[in-house]
This record gives structure tokens, sequence and C-alpha cells, in this order.
């Protein structure tokens, strides 16, 4: 399994487009993705999912990978939250 | 003669002549059932959700067309929720675990997700998903039971829309190669459809009430975004007429926009300043399409009326800033706040008066709070740094108002200028000549303002003591009777004895009779709504004013009623 943390620095949070290209992103991957933010962990590839989590700005959310390829899933990832003004 | 005419409110000009689309939710009910085949019923779903996804697809792309990336993103938005793994699990566990049917699985799923983003009251944007999810779901359960849900980006023939109203979406997926134009139950001049309307320039009538109920998908309508009318079911000469009058219109147009960068100067060569009058910024598009030499009238009460409170003064500075970078150095006349009369802001309770329009309003409550008044005079003070903007004064009756807004205006400045605070230092102060006592003393008041600016409906309600919202006077409303051009003669005259110019800014200022009369009476600007600008620059560039200062001086002198100045000017000027 891979793991990274962010921090999340976009005042908005995780919503919007950032969310919706975030989802696009993790479903690419045949990996199982959760995002993970304080106690509630969410399946990564679904909008509604991750929306419902409510992270805002300066949170710290964790997401995971287990799969095949689960490494080049979370590069992806951080590549778009880096992207997408989401976490540095 | 056509089976029904409707009627509604001109939205946005022109005629089309088209068959009805109804934009109106399909019947979307079904029953719950218990289902044995719970594989061919997750098939049925799967379908749906798939039928759903390459139909928002195909609205998308229309989407990205005709309005650009950002606009089509709330259906990239849609498609993202339909490939939602947890969501589609979900409702497949309901039809296989409880045996119910597709229908009822996806709306109770689907109910338990827009009821968790309505319940996060303290995030706005989470609430609003509630409405895509809505949307979605609406869109699946039409798939499942077979019916078309109307949607403006899958039109491909030419028709006219009809809707109970239409929502931004919709309108963002208008395609105006097919939509030729649209009537609507409900909205007004302001409403979102309506400005739409406008920025697309295709023919709209709004607020017909009826229109969904009285119209049926695929009957013939002769929409009349002129005035504001729609023919049900017309017939063949009916329609043939329209179609002259939709030509007539569209060579007229064609002609009045060759005027966009012309100036407004009369056949004998005497310039006049064609101005608009707005109502917020947004107003500005159709300024500048206009050619408009300046803004004669911002009514800066629509700031405070669409506004849940009192705005405050860097609200209203970024506002009034827009307006006067936006003219480039042409002038700006802004209207401080008019509210009171038929005017009301929900914040601000005013007393119950047993007649408004002659009560407390307008300048007599920017006096009497003076500390609303001192916050917006800052903000104009602030804003008069980049353009060249001017102040006005509505509703002034006495010389000692004007000397007190005056005076008020010149200690907020002050302060400004001591703070180091950049103003303009030659922003020149004018009223509104609305009120009888105030014309009739111009010569005095001349002395003192920079300029007049005449506001006919409500100097015409005054003049004749008959309030201008009630039908039963509305035969008073006389914008040619002889007493009123001896009034404004009187207000002209005395301002160009003091090197002052006067404007007018109500109705009667794009009025084909009244303008060549009031050119002849020497008003130095006209202002009016934006639409109304290039049609009257055309008329008056064909206008002498040395011909029509006489025809002023004998409607002034030889008429006795409307009815007469009217005929005088249709047979001198249009001979009728």
């Amino acid at each position: 399994m891979e793991k990274k943390e962010f921090h999340v620095i976009a005042d908005t949070g995780i919503h919007a487009r950032p969310a919706t290209l975030l989802v696009q992103s993790a479903s690419k991957f045949n990996s199982e993705i959760t995002l993970q933010y304080q106690d509630k962990s969410v399946n990564l590839k679904s909008i509604m999912g991750v929306m419902s989590l409510g992270v805002g700005k300066d949170a710290d959310v964790t997401i995971s990978a287990e799969g095949a390829d689960e490494a080049d899933a979370i590069a992806a990832l951080a590549e778009t939250m880096k992207k997408e003004g989401l976490s540095e | 003669m056509a089976e029904k005419v409707l009627k509604g409110i001109a939205a946005s000009d022109g005629i089309a002549i088209a068959k009805a689309y109804m934009l109106v939710d399909p019947d979307l009910s079904f029953e719950k059932t218990t289902v044995a085949n719970t594989e061919a019923e997750v098939k049925r779903l799967h379908d749906a959700f798939d039928a759903s996804k390459a139909e928002l697809k195909v609205i998308k792309d229309k989407a990205v067309e005709n309005l650009g990336e950002e606009e089509a993103e709330v259906f990239e938005a849609h498609i993202t929720i339909l490939s939602d793994p947890e969501m589609l699990g979900q409702i497949e566990g309901k039809i296989k675990d409880d045996k119910v049917n597709a229908e009822e699985a996806l709306k109770e799923v689907t109910d338990t997700f827009i009821s968790m983003f309505e319940a996060m009251t303290d995030n706005a944007y989470m609430q609003e998903r509630a409405g895509d999810i809505r949307d979605v779901t609406k869109r699946v359960l039409s798939h499942l039971l077979g019916v078309t849900l109307p949607s403006p980006a899958l039109i491909n023939s030419e028709v006219i829309v009809v809707a109970h109203d239409l929502t931004p979406s919709d309108t963002a997926q208008l395609d105006r190669k097919y939509v030729k134009g649209f009537i609507t139950d409900i909205g007004g001049r302001t409403s979102h459809s309506a400005i739409m309307s406008r920025t697309l320039e295709i023919p709209a009538v709004v607020g017909s009430e009826t229109a969904t109920t009285d119209i049926k998908a695929g009957d013939t309508l002769v929409l009349d975004g002129i005035n504001g009318s729609a023919l049900l079911k017309p017939t063949d000469a009916e329609i043939k007429d329209y179609q002259q009058q939709a030509k007539d219109f569209v060579a007229q147009k064609a002609e009045w926009a060759k005027l966009k960068n012309e100036a407004t100067v009369s056949k004998d060569g005497k310039h006049f300043e064609l101005a608009s009058n707005i109502g917020t910024p947004d107003d500005m598009d159709g300024v500048l399409d206009a050619g408009s030499e300046a803004i004669g009238l911002f009514r800066s009460e629509f700031l405070y009326m669409n506004s849940a409170e009192l705005p405050d003064e860097d609200t209203q500075f970024e506002a009034y800033k827009k307006v006067v970078e936006g003219m480039k150095g042409k002038p700006v006349i802004v209207r401080t706040m008019d509210i009171g009369g038929d005017k009301h802001l929900p914040y601000l309770p005013l007393p119950d008066e047993m007649n408004p329009f002659l009560g407390y309003r307008a300048i007599r409550i920017s006096l009497d709070r003076d500390d609303i008044f001192r916050t917006q005079l800052r903000a104009l003070l602030r804003a008069s740094h980049y353009g060249q903007l001017r102040i006005m004064f509505p509703m002034i009756a006495t010389l000692d108002e004007f000397r007190k807004a005056k005076s008020i205006f010149e200690e907020e400045k002050a302060k400004l200028v001591k703070a180091g605070t950049p103003v303009a230092d030659d922003i020149k102060l004018g009223i509104m000549i609305e009120i009888p006592a105030a014309a009739i003393l111009a010569d005095q008041f001349a002395k003192e303002v920079d300029f007049f600016s005449i506001g006919t409906n409500d100097l015409i309600q005054y003049s004749f003591a008959a309030d201008r919202g009630n039908e039963h006077v509305s035969y008073l409303y006389q914008p040619y009777n002889p007493s009123l051009l001896r009034l404004i003669k009187h207000v002209i005259d005395a301002a160009h004895a003091n090197g002052r110019f006067t404007g007018m800014c109500g109705e009667v200022a794009g009025d084909q009779i009244a303008v060549p009369l009031l050119m002849g009476l020497g008003l130095d600007e006209f202002s009016m709504s934006s639409t109304s600008v290039l049609k009257t620059r055309s008329l008056m560039k064909k206008i002498d004013t040395k011909e029509m200062a006489k025809l002023a001086d004998k409607a002034i002198n030889e008429c006795v009623t409307n009815e007469e100045v009217k005929e005088l000017v249709e047979k001198n000027v249009f001979n009728k």
C-alpha cells in the first residue's frame, strides 16, 4: 500500500472543479484509492464521498492506494493536488 | 384570427415565427414495485446511466461551443456524479437486497445524498450540489421511464422555446442557430431570462403567466418581442404580416447599427449628447453596444435594492468605479439614492404614508439619514478619480435642500482630501427637475447648480396631480401638453442664461414625437434606455433645429392640448 499526506492550502478546500479533477484522476487507476480526513475515510473515485467530507482550508488529509498501480496512482494524485492549487 | 394572443413583458425586441418547443418537465412519477429478476433490473439501471451520460456529453459540448469551458463545467460535474461508483453501487445494492425497481432504488439513494448536502447549512456551495444531484436524478429517471427530458442543447430545428422560467443553466445551452426566441410564464424585464435574451439578441417575451398551459408542443407561434405578445396558431395572413414586420425590423436595425460610432449631430450641424440610463454596472454592455455618448442617469437605488443590507462604501465604490472606468472619460451622472414612493428596501423600514409619492423619499431621506447619504457620497467621491463623474440629487423642491446636500458633499470631500484620497476636483453637482416648484424657480437654481436633468415621469405626475400608477387617471399622462412644454422651456432657458446645461432622463427623452420639439427647445442631453439610443440618433440626424425652434414655439404658444401638439409634430416632422 502507498500513502501520502497533504496539507490543504486552497481557500475553498477540496471543492468544485479541483474535487472533480481529483476524482477523475483517481478513476484512471485500478487500485483502491481512499481519501482520509480526521476519522473518516471515503472512496476517492466517488465525487459524492469526497464532497461529503467537507475538507476545508488547512485540513490535513491522507490519500492511500492499494493495488498493482498504487505507486503511479499516488504520484498522479500528488501532481493533481499541486496543479489545482490544493496543496503544495 | 389567431387562436389566442398572449400578453407579457417585452424582454428583447425582434420578431420570430416558429413552432413551440416545450421546455417543461415531463411527468416523472412512478410506482414502487417488486422485481423478481434483479439482474435485468440492474442492467436497466446501467443502460439509463449510460444513456444519461451520453446525453450530458452532447449537452456539455454544446455548452462549451456556445459559452466556453467555464460555463460548461456544471455538466462535467453532472457526468462525474453519474460516474460515481459509490452511488451506483448503493443503488445496485438496493435493487438486489430489497428487490425494488430501479426507479425506487435510484430515488431512495439520491434522496439520502440530497438531504445530506442540503443539511450542510454552513456551506452554500455544498447546498447547491444538492441541486446537481436532483438534476442528474431527473435525467436518469427520464431514461428509466422512457420519456424525453427536454433540454435546450438537444434542440436541432428552428423553434420558439416555451418555459415556466429559464434557469441560467437553460439559457447557457440555448443555441442561437435553432432557438429563434422564447416566452416564459414568469419574470420581468430585469430577470435573468430577460437579460440573457438581450445578450443573445433573440426576441423574448417574459411574464406571460399562461404560456406553458396555453401552448402545446409543435403549435405555431408568432413571437413579438417588440410589443411583448405572442400569437398562438396565427392565420396565414397574420404570419405574412409579421414576416414583413420582421424583415423591416432587421433592415431597420442594421441601418441603426451603422450609427453606433457616429456623433449625434442634427441636420443643421448642432451637437447633442445622447446618453443611456442604467441601473447597475451589468448594464454597461448595452451602453457600449449602443454607442452612447454618456450615462445620463445611473439609478444608484438599484445597488440598494439588489442588496440584503445597506451597501457599504467599498461595495458602492466598486460599482461606481466600474461604470466610470467603462465610460473612458465620458460623463457619468449618478443620481443619489431615490428610495421611497414605489421603491422600498426590506432592511430600511419607511413610515406608512397616505401619499408615499408626496412623502418621505429620495433626497428627503438622504438629508434626514445623513449617515446613509455620507457613505454614498464618499463612495462617489472616491470613484470620481477614475473618470468624469457627476452627481445629481433627486426630488429637490427648494434651494435650501440643494445647499444642505452640497454642504454635506463638501464636508466629505474635504475629509477625503485631507486623508490623501485622490478625488476629482471638478465634480459637477446637479439636480433632478421633477417637482414643479423647482422647475418654476429654475432661474434662481441655475445660479448655484451645475446642471439640471428633467425627470419627466415625476414632473408629469406632479404637474397634473395624477398618480402615475393609477390606471383610472392614466389619461392625464400628457407628455406633449403645452403646459409641460412651457415648464421645460423655462428650465432650459434658465440653465442657458447661466451657462449651465439641461438634460432629460425620463421616458419622454426617447419619445419620437417629443425629441424633435426638445431639440427645438435646445435641450442639451437626452438620456434613455440603451435600446432606444440608436433609433433616436437616427431620428435626430434628420432634424433641423432651426425649423424645430419655430415648431416648438408654435406648440407652446398656439396649441392648447396634448393632442394638438402631437398632430402638429406628426404633420410637420413625419408627414402624416
